[in-house]
């Protein structure tokens, strides 16, 4: 039985009964269509039961903001009342049934800007560094400890914020940017951008608490999925794209840049989306270092509020309804926001990618 | 045993690039019959038309009909049915990464639900002595994967694959152009004996291996099929200045 049959030899083989028993076995099959019919059913119903979850929710959160729309209309996601003491914008105030939402919008915004500034360059050069030029030996490690950065309770952050971070920004970094930001010759040179001097980028008073320190802790808390992302989508880069790019002359940094880096740009942004998606949704730890304080300064040493850490703070004590509804509109304003960054993140891929396809066969 | 086929008005679109323009072909039983041209002339396609893959493609588009033995296949029958007759080996060995060299010989017999584990062993004996890779690999069947092999026996392992569900007819898709000469002269050898039991249409861009293996040939030209004859006729004495032309490299 084990010698092998010259190759010449195959016409007694071929003709065997169980070829042919082969062929009458799968001609009785049929054409198995109902069974593919029933699988792409399942996975329409897969497909449609996001949708189904979204409208739920949209319709849920409409329906129990209505108090709060009716009051307000659209002025809450832009208006505010003027305090008649100090003479300051004041947006949001439970006690004397003032509801406008500008604030945290602002503050959510602004706070995942900071943090995708941070995260972004951190986590493509993290995912460069372990694609391209990572010794063997500490890769493994290194991605690990990146992705344990990913499991970590957020509250955990959040202490960690408030014990080491906040002290750290007030004490050593913030020092160095006011300094810079409020430079006399720079003041001078720059007044036109508005973003230097006391009321710039880096003024009023350095608490530590505020948008910077939420921008900062959200960056470590996104840089782990982003940086996951981005290194898969870098290893999928086929071999041959980089030694095409390295036997045209190209040195390590041109290759990635021209094979790595393009290759993987959708991806990339793919990655920065879902990111910001968690930046713009994250609730514990910037509760417990933005400051809570409704108010919009350009500073982002100034203290803020964000959508997702007004609702946590103060669900539990809305006692009014009109309190209530109105944090529940802060819920939806939320949604839309992160709706509308997604999709103007959409649409940014597809003008990047319009014409020329990144996909690499 | 292989089955003719008959080609009528075939025509296939990929977008709006017209492919295969009003092709005509009656491809013999149990024979081998080789389709030559340049590149982008249609001829891949064409096999493609033959087990309904041109379709997989969203954008791509086809008319007219094919038998395969009495069957129409845009109209008799699903395209999992026609491609559970039908073969097919691509130009790049595509072995299943994840699984045995036994494993990827059955997976067409598995995944249509064949369980006889004494009948599926000898079937995978059978097709692998078929495809002359039996000696090479009988050794670690169930212990390597079927990527591990060398590119030609990887491609030598696709055919056995396809040779396991006993097909009717066999696609090659350029079956050589990615292997080194002893690796091609093996697989030319291979269509050789395969001849006589299955009816095999292979592709390929070197006409020294058409003229090999191949009883038939036809010459493709932007989507034209511009002569069909025997592979004699078409080496020795072509109908068509352009075939002439091509055969003699004097081309463009």
């Amino acid at each position: 039985m084990r010698v092998a049959a010259p190759v010449g030899d195959l016409s007694t083989q071929a003709a065997d009964a169980p070829v042919s028993a082969v062929r009458r076995f799968l001609l009785a099959r049929g054409s198995s269509r109902w069974a593919d019919r029933v699988f792409s059913g399942l996975m329409l119903l897969c497909a449609l039961a996001i949708f189904a979850i979204v409208a739920l929710i949209a319709a849920e959160l409409l329906s129990q903001s209505q108090p709060s729309w009716h009051a307000f209309g659209l002025s809450f996601f832009y208006h505010y009342n003027v305090d008649p003491v100090t003479h300051l914008p004041l947006f949001w105030d439970p006690v004397n049934g003032v509801f406008y939402a500008l604030p945290f919008i602002y503050g959510t915004l602004v706070t995942s800007l900071v943090a995708l500034c941070i995260a972004v360059p951190l986590a493509v050069g993290l995912a460069v560094f372990l694609t391209e030029m990572c010794p063997r030996w500490l890769r493994s490690p290194l991605s690990f400890f990146t992705e344990l950065l990913a499991a970590i309770p957020s509250v955990v952050y959040g202490l960690w914020a408030i014990f080491v971070l906040i002290p750290l920004l007030r004490d050593n970094i913030n020092p160095f940017f006011i300094a810079i930001f409020q430079q006399p010759t720079l003041v001078r040179l720059f007044a036109w951008t508005h973003l230097f001097g006391d009321d710039g980028l880096f003024g009023g008073v350095n608490l530590g608490l505020g948008l910077l320190g939420a921008g900062v802790i959200l960056a470590i808390m996104i840089l782990p999925i982003i940086a996951a992302l981005t290194r898969e989508v870098m290893s999928a880069v086929p071999n041959s794209q980089r030694e095409a790019a390295l036997a045209l002359g190209a040195t390590r940094w041109e290759m990635i840049r021209i094979a790595v880096l393009r290759n993987a740009r959708i991806g990339i942004v793919g990655s920065v989306i879902l990111g910001l998606g968690r930046a713009l949704g994250e609730t514990m730890a910037v509760a417990m270092v933005i400051g809570n304080s409704p108010e919009i300064h350009l500073s982002l040493l100034s203290m803020g509020h964000s959508m997702a850490s007004v609702i946590a703070n103060e669900f539990t004590e809305a006692t009014s309804d009109m309190h209530r509804s109105a944090l529940i509109e802060v819920g939806l304003a939320l949604f839309l926001v992160t709706i509308l960054v997604n999709a103007c993140a959409r649409l940014l891929v597809w003008a990047v990618t319009r014409g020329a396809t990144a996909r690499v066969q | 045993m292989g089955v003719a086929i008959e080609v009528k008005a075939l025509n296939a679109w990929y977008g709006a690039t017209h492919t295969l323009q009003d092709i005509e072909l009656h491809i013999p039983a149990n024979h081998a019959t080789a389709l030559i041209g340049p590149s982008g002339c249609g001829k891949s396609t064409f096999v493609r038309c033959l087990n309904r893959m041109h379709e997989t493609n969203p954008i791509a588009r086809v008319t007219g009909s094919v038998k395969i033995g009495d069957l129409d296949i845009y109209n008799d029958i699903s395209p999992v049915e026609i491609r559970r007759r039908v073969g097919m080996v691509f130009q790049r060995p595509n072995p299943f990464p994840t699984m045995s060299i036994y494993d990827n010989v059955c997976s067409g017999l598995k995944l249509n639900g064949y369980r006889n584990r004494r009948e599926l062993d000898e079937i995978v004996e059978r097709s692998l002595r078929s495809a002359a890779l039996w000696d090479e690999v009988r050794d670690d069947l169930k212990k390597k994967s079927g990527a591990s092999l060398s590119g030609g026996q990887q491609q030598r392992m696709c055919i056995a694959r396809a040779l396991a569900v006993d097909p009717e007819v066999l696609l090659m898709d350029e079956p050589a152009s990615a292997l080194d000469p002893v690796s091609t002269s093996k697989i030319e050898d291979l269509i050789f004996q395969l001849k006589s039991q299955y009816t095999i249409v292979i592709v390929t861009h070197n006409m020294q291996q058409a003229a090999r293996v191949a009883e038939k040939t036809g010459f493709f030209l932007n989507g034209r099929l511009v002569e069909f004859d025997s592979t004699h006729k078409i080496f020795t004495n072509p109908t068509d200045k352009r075939t002439e032309d091509y055969i003699t490299g004097r081309f463009g």
